[in-house]
């Protein structure tokens, strides 16, 4: 009786049982920013916990290494650089675990913001509370390598490029061992090999700085790697927490 | 042919997790305001069926459909349509109450002048300020059946909404699942508990054993 076209407008959606429509992306951007941030805040443990183990580590080595003045200024920038490195290692698990324990990852996948802005607002309150505060310490580091006051703003620079990226390559290794038993030892096998370019660019800079040469191509390096990642990373990591929630 | 449409239809519906076939030859079809109550010993595959309706699990066979459109063809828009209520109760022991709700009624894009009425609903409205990890086990589980009416949507899919609930609290949620029926909201809950649903039709998962399981038992 009923021919298909009117079958199709009988079954159409009543529309007022339709969800509402999505917030901006910007409005969900900042929730979730909003929300880590204010976790963080709340449990200041695990921020002060990475910049703890950069500053220690990074004060261990003079006493291995013995005390003289022109070597510790020669190896500063990596010694920066490394234990910067490893304190975002450690840090990394933690940054999608205790949303995927509680539940909150099943929720986030179900808001009608994509997933990719939830997970970059994620990787964005990452390096807020570890990146950030890592490149506020660098500088006391440097000083007390005796490093020469030259390099300190291509140190600076160089750091602020490059812990962004960190991050967010980070926020994909993270993302794709929640779900994984044991997840945390997977992380530095995956993401390791990518931080080495920061690491390696990150040091060149500050080498250059010193030696006098120009550091323009360094940075434009690290800047190209960081917006490289800015797009890619999180809609990795997005694909990965599907999985996990899987 | 039926030209009738459901809401939320499922055919011939299988689902196997890791390489354990746990339902198959499932069918559903549920209208505006209708619930329908998941039964089943423990095990049986009614978490496993949720998981596939919210679209998280991908069926082994068949296809669930939205007023006809398959869902797996619009992921996001059928995200947005449901609140699944998982076991866990995502509350956030360094938020308040009312933060841990608000997050997500923002994340919804709802109105947040929902979230005071949804304490109240729920009997929260004296804890706003409380740290999520001050709640008990019961309150936490209000929290997370909060959002629920904080952020309308019109599919709800509950995995036993009312463990650690009191028996007020069983009578609020029944009386909420209520009213999202009347207004044209669909349930479907797997529960061992009353919730006012004496006159939903019950799916027993275990009536749909997988035929490869049968097979590899007698083999």
């Amino acid at each position: 009786m009923v021919d298909a076209a009117t079958a199709h407008d009988a079954a159409a959606e009543p529309a007022a049982t339709e969800a509402p429509a999505g917030p901006g992306l910007w409005t969900g951007f900042r929730a979730m920013l909003g929300r880590d941030l204010r976790l963080a805040v709340r449990q200041r443990g695990e921020a002060a916990r990475v910049v703890m183990f950069f500053v220690l580590t990074a004060t261990l080595f003079p006493f291995g290494l013995g005390p003289e003045p022109n070597l510790l200024a020669r190896i500063a920038p990596g010694v920066v650089w490394v234990t910067a490195l490893l304190s975002v290692l450690l840090s990394l698990d933690r940054l999608f675990l205790t949303d995927y324990e509680d539940g909150s990852l099943e929720l986030m996948v179900q808001t009608p913001v994509p997933l990719s802005v939830l997970v970059l607002a994620k990787t964005a309150a990452h390096w807020l509370t570890t990146g950030l505060p890592l490149c506020v310490a660098a500088p006391v580091i440097a000083l007390m390598y005796a490093m020469p006051a030259e390099a300190y703003p291509v140190l600076l620079a160089a750091m602020a490029l490059g812990t962004p990226s960190l991050s967010l390559i980070g926020s994909v290794g993270a993302a794709l061992t929640v779900g994984a038993r044991r997840g945390g030892i997977l992380v530095p096998l995956l993401v390791l090999p990518l931080y080495i370019p920061i690491l390696i660019f990150g040091v060149a800079a500050v080498d250059a700085a010193l030696a006098g040469l120009p550091v323009r191509p360094h940075l434009l390096l690290l800047g190209a790697m960081l917006l490289a990642a800015l797009p890619l990373a999180p809609w990795a990591a997005a694909g990965a927490v599907r999985q996990a929630v899987d | 042919m039926c030209a009738h449409t459901p809401a939320l239809g499922a055919a011939d519906l299988g689902c196997i997790r890791g390489d354990r076939p746990i339902f198959a030859g499932l069918d559903l079809a549920l209208d505006s305001g209708d619930a329908l109550v998941l039964a089943g010993p423990n095990g049986s595959g009614k978490s496993s069926l949720l998981r596939v309706l919210a679209g998280f699990l991908q069926p082994a066979a068949g296809r669930v459909h939205w007023y006809g459109t398959e869902i797996a063809r619009t992921p996001d828009a059928h995200a947005a349509r449901l609140h699944y209520l998982a076991p866990y109760n995502a509350v956030k022991p360094g938020l308040t109450v009312a933060e841990n709700l608000a997050t997500w009624v923002t994340l919804r894009g709802a109105d947040r002048s929902g979230i005071g009425p949804a304490l109240e609903t729920f009997g929260l409205g004296t804890l706003a300020d409380v740290p999520g990890r001050m709640l008990s086990t019961g309150q936490a589980r209000r929290l997370a059946l909060a959002r629920l009416i904080a952020a309308p949507a019109p599919l709800w899919l509950l995995d036993e909404p009312a463990v650690a609930l009191d028996r007020e609290g069983c009578q609020t949620l029944a009386r909420v699942i209520a009213r999202h029926r009347s207004g044209g909201g669909i349930v479907v809950v797997a529960t061992h508990q009353d919730l006012g649903l004496p006159e939903a039709p019950r799916l027993n998962v275990a009536d749909y054993p997988p035929a490869d399981l049968t097979e590899a038992l007698l083999w």
